[in-house]
């Protein structure tokens, strides 16, 4: 009753209630509410500002190009090939690169997961190498695979491969310890219950880590593009700079948010696939 | 099944949390463990059920196994450790995929032990979709699956509502009724093992050591009967004198930690 009293609502100097009082909303406020036009408005004001600073003359469009150049770029790169020939040179850089890191990230990240000696010998050399910015390394592997595709394969897959080993034996830590101990009391199998506890458990930590690894893939090869292809969208962003081509690099760079874009959006439905019992 | 447990002693590092266990589990006999939280009740539970090594001591079962019994003893957890991503028909199927089955055995086992708890309706459903009552029925389903010559229970209702514990006590007495499956109950609550168990051991706080083994004289069925109520409550009141004073320092400890 002292709380009641207190409340701003009731008058303060009364010690008892002289009839019937209208209790208060108080539960407003710190709730996330959807606005789903939201992000599409503030992206069109955004751009219309853009494009109306550029008109006026408050941005010099030599070096911030109004978004109707960036676009009329972007048209011309799709009329003249150029952006096929260079987003299938950087997807396949990915693909190729995120596979082999993937692929081989899992494989020790499961062996460090499962495997306590594994663990003793992976932790420190992963914590030791997965500082490393893999980009500093790219010099090594151009000298040691030379200046074409497998040293941009070896950047990818070796960024790729660090967070993945760490993402996947997290997710193994994860798996609750008691659908093992009841797996084992049911007396399956080793490998009964890495298949259908340890991996199915690890998932959403794997898949959290392929958000991660896609997103480091896109930055290297930007990168290893940057700094020995002949195509890709990294050169292509490279060579238009050089030019002083502003409206074409800001083309290359919105291809490139789009290839992040489209990336995370088919992660997303994986998850939602493989995840729908979340 | 008859469980044996002799001279029983478990420590983790240099806590001893269980001292020298004897113990006896009669075929078809329902045994509840009670005692202060750290007891070691659910170690107890663990080495009887072989997954935790006990330190030292000895464990072993024996007896004739049901027909068709895929794991003679088995567990019901207290958080019902079911798959979240796996239907409540495929957590039973869990269970029985190691094993060789005709595949009309493994859809009929599967089938009856849901049908027996009710929830063959809710077959494809996720366990998310369920209830707390309905988890733990599905663990006791998955339980059933593989006809176990003894139930390791590990407070199977702690996780449920007042009234969810009720009905599902009704499942364990109808359960014992028609199986006869041996069963080592440990709970924290009297009420349930003064329903269920014909026998209740209590366990000193750690370390770990029987204090007493009361019988419950009134035969389970009769329990609920009001001419059962007073030695209950005769039985009941010797149990909470003699966990009292530990429940109590048990408590105090947990609230220094």
């Amino acid at each position: 009753m002292s709380e009641i009293l207190r409340s701003d609502a009731l008058p303060s100097a009364s010690p008892s209630l002289s009839g019937p009082q209208p209790v208060r909303f108080r539960g407003g406020g710190f709730t996330v509410r959807r606005h789903p036009w939201a992000a599409l408005a503030a992206f069109a004001v955004l751009i219309g500002l853009w494009e109306g600073a550029s008109r006026i003359g408050l941005a010099s469009p030599l070096f911030l190009p109004p978004p109707s150049a960036v676009g009329a770029a972007l048209s011309v790169m799709v009329t003249d090939g150029s952006l096929w020939l260079n987003l299938k040179a950087s997807l396949g850089r990915i693909a190729v690169g995120w596979t082999l890191g993937t692929l081989g990230g899992m494989l020790v990240g499961f062996a460090m997961g499962i495997g306590s000696l594994a663990r003793a010998v992976g932790v420190p050399l992963v914590s030791a190498f997965f500082p490393i910015p893999k980009i500093a390394l790219l010099p090594l592997f151009i000298l040691w695979f030379g200046i074409g595709e497998p040293s941009k394969f070896a950047t990818i897959g070796f960024g790729v491969f660090f967070p993945t080993v760490i993402a996947t034996y997290s997710a193994i830590d994860s798996v609750p310890r008691n659908l093992i101990r009841m797996a084992q009391s049911f007396g399956l199998p080793w490998r009964s219950i890495l298949r259908s506890i340890v991996l199915p458990g690890a998932l959403p930590g794997i898949l959290a880590g392929f958000r991660i690894s896609s997103s480091i893939a896109l930055i290297l090869v930007v990168a290893a593009e940057m700094i020995g292809a002949e195509y890709g969208i990294g050169a292509f962003v490279l060579m238009a700079g050089n030019l002083m081509q502003t409206d074409t690099l800001l083309a290359g760079v919105l291809v490139l948010s789009l290839m992040g874009l489209t990336i995370g959006t088919l992660l997303s439905l994986l998850e939602r696939r493989l995840l729908k019992w979340r | 099944m008859r469980l044996l447990v002799s001279d029983l002693t478990h420590r983790y590092e240099d806590l001893t949390v269980l001292d020298g266990i004897d113990l006896t589990l009669a075929e078809g006999e329902v045994l509840a463990v009670i005692g202060p939280s750290g007891c070691g009740k659910s170690t107890l539970l663990g080495i009887a059920g072989g997954i935790v090594a006990p330190t030292s001591g000895r464990v072993s079962v024996e007896g004739p196994l049901p027909d068709g019994c895929l794991n003679p003893i088995t567990f019901i957890f207290q958080d019902f450790a079911l798959l979240p991503w796996r239907s409540v028909e495929d957590n039973v199927a869990l269970v029985l995929e190691h094993h060789p089955l005709p595949t009309a055995e493994r859809r009929e086992r599967i089938e009856t032990g849901l049908r027996r708890m009710g929830l063959w309706e809710f077959r494809k459903a996720l366990p998310k979709q369920l209830s707390g009552g309905m988890r733990q029925r599905v663990g006791i389903a998955r339980a059933l699956a593989v006809r176990p010559a003894m139930l390791l229970l590990d407070e199977p209702l702690s996780a449920l509502d007042a009234q969810t514990r009720e009905l599902l006590m009704d499942d364990f007495l109808d359960l014992w009724r028609r199986e006869k499956t041996t069963a080592l109950y440990v709970t924290h609550n009297l009420d349930e093992a003064l329903r269920l168990a014909d026998r209740v051991v209590v366990l000193s706080r750690r370390p770990g050591r029987i204090r007493e083994i009361v019988t419950v004289e009134e035969p389970r069925d009769r329990r609920q009967a009001p001419s059962a109520q007073a030695h209950l409550a005769e039985v009941r009141e010797r149990l909470w004198h003699l966990m009292k004073a530990e429940a109590q320092m048990a408590d105090r400890e947990i609230a220094h930690v």
